[in-house]
């Protein structure tokens, strides 16, 4: 059995105290573990360099979601396809929708969660940059208590985040766009289901009286962690949306990423690519805003 | 940390499930835990733990074939076979979420599932066609029980 580790532990937490305490008494032992659709490749492979599991899948209170008037709140153990399925997320958070269509297929998005893809730390995930254009924040908890990070600070390398090893991501929270928006998300990959993005790129904008007053660029797969495109943004916010500069824009983002060559692409394809995308997206946010006014 | 894949084949016995990559990208391990479509190879066995587990054994009544296995049968829906099973349950959850799908919606439901023999032509014939036969039978159901109702 390809599974089968000798030596290997499963522990079954009844709550998340419990899982807490565990996480907080045995530090760095135990390693989370939600969906499985992450770790059980390299696990099955005989790759990963841990040993003992904290089976999280049964804990109710990382599951649901809340809904208040500024904020959409989602348990840790969101599946892509309660993402992708939910009427309210649909209308309000498109770009975060599409991302969980597009990660693996139907049977990876009913066991894959929104907490795990972040935990796992993937520069090529695709709900990151989704999450970076609607200013996301992750809830961190330990058996001390809990903080919110914001998301574009969770990650600091390369598969390297803030979590401490007695830390579990409990919730995420995104804020309610609010006014006149456009929302803009394209992964490029080999084929449209089941490969890893090459690039991905989210966007968000708001707009009050024919001027961005809000712009939020979010791409993966091109440095070693997601990333918000600040130069870029820069540039677009305060802009009349007539008057953006698009080929100026495509520029500056080569000072925002840094991609590389590996198995899937090239740098240069990456860099050529993410620039021809964020050039359609601000077209399209052009048409969108005059179609507006 | 057994994974749920080999406790169907290697405990229970029910081959009918497939290993093909054994990494969450080719679907022939396809079953459905607790009514949703999942990679085996992906579960963890401790996860399924007091879930409702159904493998393709469980698809057919007894000896009457799901509609889309009769589908698959009738449309030449299956060459060598690895895929069939996982096809099946993609398949039996796409009509489940959506009785009457259209080519694309035919194709997105089965984008986790890899065939290396058919280029998909005869599976997505296979799918659609189950879907019809599903409409047919629906339809003499109703006609069947508006006879026994007047």
């Amino acid at each position: 059995m390809k599974g089968q580790a000798p030596g290997c532990r499963v522990h079954t937490p009844a709550s998340l105290a419990g899982a807490l305490e565990l996480l907080a008494a045995e530090k760095g032992v135990w390693r989370p573990l939600a969906g499985g659709t992450d770790l059980m490749v390299p696990f099955a492979a005989g790759k990963l360099p841990f040993m003992d599991f904290l089976n999280l899948w049964g804990l109710e209170e990382l599951r649901g979601l809340e809904i208040s008037e500024d904020a959409i709140t989602l348990g840790a153990l969101s599946t892509y396809s309660e993402i992708r399925n939910h009427s309210l997320l649909q209308r309000e958070f498109p770009n975060l929708v599409q991302s969980a269509w597009v990660t693996g297929a139907i049977a990876i998005q009913n066991r894959g969660t929104l907490g795990g893809n972040l935990a796992n730390g993937s520069p090529a995930a695709d709900t990151p940059p989704s999450l970076l254009t609607y200013g996301a924040e992750v809830q961190l908890q330990s058996i001390a208590g809990s903080r919110w990070v914001p998301y574009e600070n969770f990650h600091t390398g390369y598969k390297q985040t803030v979590m401490l090893p007695e830390e579990l991501i409990t919730r995420i929270r995104i804020r309610r766009p609010k006014g006149n928006n456009f929302h803009f998300f394209r992964k490029v990959g080999t084929r449209k289901a089941q490969a890893i993005a090459k690039v991905c790129v989210a966007a968000y904008a708001r707009v009050e009286e024919g001027r961005v007053v809000e712009f939020r660029l979010g791409l993966g797969s091109v440095a070693p962690v997601p990333v918000r495109a600040r130069t870029v943004e820069l540039m677009v916010e305060g802009c009349v949306v007539d008057t953006l500069l698009i080929a100026a824009a495509r520029t500056a983002l080569m000072e925002d990423i840094r991609p590389i060559d590996d198995i899937r692409s090239t740098a240069k394809y990456r860099r050529t690519v993410a620039a021809n995308v964020l050039g359609q997206l601000l077209e399209e946010m052009v048409e969108h805003f005059d179609r507006m006014a | 940390m057994a994974r749920l894949l080999d406790v169907i084949r290697e405990e229970l016995d029910l081959t009918g499930t497939k290993e093909g990559c054994g990494e969450g990208e080719c679907g022939a391990c396809s079953v459905f835990l607790d009514g949703k479509l999942v990679n085996s190879c992906l579960v963890p066995a401790a996860q399924a733990q007091g879930a409702e587990l159904r493998t393709i054994e469980g698809v057919a009544d007894g000896e009457q074939l799901h509609g889309v296995q009769a589908a698959f049968l009738e449309c030449g829906g299956a060459q060598c076979g690895i895929c069939t099973p996982g096809m099946v349950m993609a398949a039996v959850d796409l009509l489940r979420r959506c009785p009457q799908p259209d080519e694309a919606q035919i194709r997105d439901g089965l984008a986790g599932n890899l065939c290396r023999c058919t280029g998909y032509v005869k599976i997505v014939d296979s799918v659609a066609s189950a879907a019809k036969r599903a409409v047919a039978v629906a339809e003499q159901a109703l006609q069947a029980g508006a006879g026994a109702n007047p």
